[in-house]
């Protein structure tokens, strides 16, 4: 069962490889990920989804929290958390299936980003399963290429997980 | 880290805070020193005594501020791994931190096993290593590996020093990270130019680790929980691990195993900390555990765990392990606790704390519900009479190893320091050697490092030089790290070396014996009775220094020991030639469960009614 990790972590060196190094060497499979700055300096947070039994996430999360630069660790659950990926997607087009493929991304409220007389470049944002039907849907079209960002979540309501940083 | 430290504060404001006049009045009062200085000039502020390594080119500078060190004596090993054993040895025989310093490259790579072994046993170590020049970082310069990078998965953690001013505040987080906690190995490697430039030396530096905060005090509420289901327990076992002497909780534990009165079975790693002598003690569980320790395990109702982790050498399979009994689990490192086993009551904490919290709760409530566990004590008592440690006589009329190993132990008593390779000779000194304190038996338990006696009973020597320190070697292990032998005989470190030499990877042999048809494939050293004996280990001793005597009878083996221990003007080394055909019982068979336990080759102890 998929589960989504959200973790705040110091950024500093390597500190990818130690959290990644970890999964690999625990044997969990990283599904997804994704890093980026935080509004606090200094902070950065990674969203992981990893693949894994309630037992062994567990074992992942006290693992993970015995790394020194990793600060807090939240599990996001779907319900109280908003979840989204972000896919660019180059879809063959011609003069037959242009006006079909541009009917389907508004119906998605997808954007096309990048326009040629044989290709179109269509960015989406949604949860996977929106992100997926729309991949199903382009698929006879012929797809050239995609570029897909990790899972990016955030708990509900006003809380913040910087906030919950010295609650252990 | 400390980068801050350079860092002008951004501020509109004229005025500066005065926690801001306090830094800058610091920075302005600060000595200047070079990075190398600031390393040595904060080992010496944190208490360091001695050190062991070796140097290079890229430690160098550092080095060269050691030369002229008063407060710090170095040790210059002969190889890398056995200044990281050499660490080991001194940490865990002092409880003090051990240090070791290598340079960059194939330095660093050599100290790898031992900071592997550190990290498997908790044991709390600082490895310096020396880096390329922070510019020629990436290049695949002369002697550059990426050590921080190479040892992630076997530290605490890992730092990489590119700037002198950080070296302070790196130095004292790692340490603090070393020595806290569930201790372990943290390396610093600090690049050359880090320890040639200079920068203000701030003292004491702020410990930036935010991330970093080890629980020591159980919840309360936890505590008397557990206190409930010990006075509630028909059967209980204390299942005593080495974070009990990491955590210097002994006497605290042997104050709660009385009050409550269970029996206590103490791992590989904690043999010691509580004495052998004491009724209470079934001895050591697991795969050659007694048969009373391992059967105590596998019938209790309720395992009381005490910094141990469910190792493999300790369950067997461990599906089929204490299959009726509820877990108490006591760990400073969280991660431990459900890791293996579930724990019915999980409890986070210091031992040394969380014991001295236990007596009371439990004596509140035995007050309510005295404990009755003489049912218990019936059996286990049987099982103590009926299988008793012991051996054989060799058939072949060589020395019995076991024989040896108990009379070393018994001529040099429990003030003693024992340090064992691995493999069966380590089994043989865990099982025959009777242990009356922590920190008197070291050994390479998790990671299991053939070549961890000589150079961990040399640290031990220097932590502990009142002691006599014993290494108990076999004739495998012995060859892997005997160089530091001329690091003994050169800095007046008198050890004791006893190769207990059955000419053969000993415990790789009786596996062969016992599961590969007895097929030797390989095992075979030719270094003891009937055969060339290359190299012959009495030459080699005299080559480096040391007195070697070979002991072939039982009559020579009393005089031989006795000389060992009268002799400290040099290392000694006994070369005990034994039978190659004695091993090590009981044994569990790997892949089994614990009930599968064997007294002696083909010999199942007996059961009770259940």
């Amino acid at each position: 069962m998929s589960h989504v990790l959200s973790l705040l972590v110091e950024d500093k060196p390597g500190l990818l490889t130690r959290v990644a190094g970890l999964f690999a060497r625990r044997g969990f499979n990283i599904e997804s990920l994704a890093v980026g700055k935080t509004e606090i300096p200094g902070l950065s947070r990674i969203t992981v989804v990893v693949d894994v039994e309630e037992l062994p996430l567990e074992q992942v999360t006290k693992q993970l929290n015995k790394l020194i630069n990793v600060l807090k660790i939240v599990e996001l659950e779907p319900e109280q958390s908003v979840q989204r990926e972000h896919m660019l997607i180059k879809v063959r087009v011609d003069n037959t299936t242009r006006s079909q493929i541009l009917e389907a991304a508004t119906l998605f409220r997808a954007r096309v980003v990048d326009v040629v007389t044989d290709a179109l470049v269509i960015e989406v944002t949604g949860d996977s399963a929106k992100v997926r039907a729309l991949l199903k849907v382009l698929g006879p079209y012929g797809i050239k290429e995609i570029a897909q960002s990790g899972l990016l979540a955030m708990g509900r309501g006003s809380k913040s997980i910087s906030e919950r940083i010295n609650k252990n | 880290m400390a980068d801050t430290v350079f860092d002008a504060p951004e501020t509109d404001a004229p005025e500066l805070s005065l926690e801001e006049q306090r830094k800058a009045q610091q920075l302005a009062d600060a000595p200047i020193l070079t990075g190398s200085g600031a390393i040595l000039r904060s080992l010496e502020l944190l208490g360091v005594t001695d050190v062991f390594g070796l140097p290079g080119g890229a430690i160098m500078p550092f080095y060269d501020e050691l030369m002229s060190a008063d407060k710090i004596r170095h040790i210059l090993v002969r190889h890398e791994q056995g200044a990281g054993h050499a660490a080991e040895g001194y940490a865990s025989s002092s409880g003090r931190l051990g240090v070791a310093i290598a340079t960059s490259g194939p330095g660093a790579t050599n100290l790898v096993t031992a900071i592997a072994d550190a990290h498997m046993d908790s044991v709390p170590m600082l490895a310096i290593t020396g880096q390329v020049f922070s510019t020629s970082m990436g290049t695949d310069a002369f002697q550059e590996v990426d050590i921080s990078g190479v040892t992630m998965p076997i530290t605490k953690h890992s730092f990489l020093v590119t700037k002198p001013e950080e070296i302070p505040g790196v130095i004292a987080a790692a340490v603090h990270l070393a020595t806290t906690g569930r201790p372990g190995p943290v390396l610093v490697d600090v690049t050359k130019d880090a320890q040639q430039k200079s920068a203000p030396f701030i003292w004491p530096p702020e410990i930036d680790l935010p991330g970093y905060h080890p629980v020591t005090k159980a919840n309360a509420k936890q505590v008397h929980l557990a206190a409930e289901m010990i006075a509630q327990a028909q059967k209980p076992v204390l299942y005593v691990g080495g974070g009990t002497i990491r955590a210097g909780a002994h006497k605290e534990l042997a104050a709660f195993a009385h009050a409550v009165g269970a029996p206590v079975v103490t791992t590989l790693m904690a043999r010691g900390v509580f004495p052998d002598s004491d009724d209470l003690n079934l001895g050591m569980p697991g795969m050659h555990g007694t048969v009373p320790a391992v059967l105590a395990l596998q019938e209790s109702d309720l395992l009381i765990v005490l910094g141990a982790r469910f190792d493999d050498r300790v369950t067997g399979k461990p599906s089929e392990f204490a299959p009726n009994a509820q877990v108490i689990h006591v760990d400073i490192d969280p991660a431990e606790i459900g890791k293996i086993r579930h724990a019915e009551l999980p409890i986070v904490g210091d031992l040394k704390e969380v014991l001295a919290d236990f007596l009371p709760a439990f004596m509140q409530a035995a007050s309510a519900h005295t404990p009755d566990f003489s049912a218990w004590w019936e059996r286990l008592n049987f099982l103590r009479e009926q299988y008793p440690l012991g051996f054989d006589e060799p058939e072949d009329g060589l020395l019995s190893p076991q024989w040896v190993i108990q009379k070393i132990g018994e001529m040099s008593g429990p003030e003693a320091v024992y340090a064992a390779g691995v493999g069966q000779h380590q089994m043989w000194a865990a099982q025959f050697i009777r242990y009356e304190r922590p920190n008197s038996w070291l050994n390479s338990g998790g990671a299991g490092t053939m070549g961890y006696a000589i150079p961990a009973a040399m640290g031990a020597k220097v932590a502990e030089p009142d002691r006599l320190v014993w290494a108990i070697d076999g004739d495998g292990c012995f060859q892997m790290t005997n160089q530091e032998l001329a690091t003994c005989t050169i800095n007046n470190i008198p050890i004791k070396v006893a190769i207990i030499n059955n000419s053969s990877l000993g415990m790789v042999r009786q596996w062969q014996s016992l599961f590969y048809a007895g097929r030797h494939s390989f095992t075979d050293l030719n270094t003891g009775h009937d055969s060339v004996m290359v190299p012959d280990f009495v030459k080699l001793a005299d080559a480096y220094g040391a007195l070697g005597i070979r002991v072939r009878t039982k009559e020579e083996v009393e005089p031989a020991i006795k000389l060992a221990m009268e002799t400290n003007d040099r290392p000694v080394v006994l070369d005990f030639i034994v039978s190659k055909d004695s091993m090590v019982w009981p044994m569990v068979p790997q892949g089994v469960g614990n009930s599968q336990v064997q007294y002696a080759q083909d010999l199942a102890p007996e059961w009770g009614d259940e």
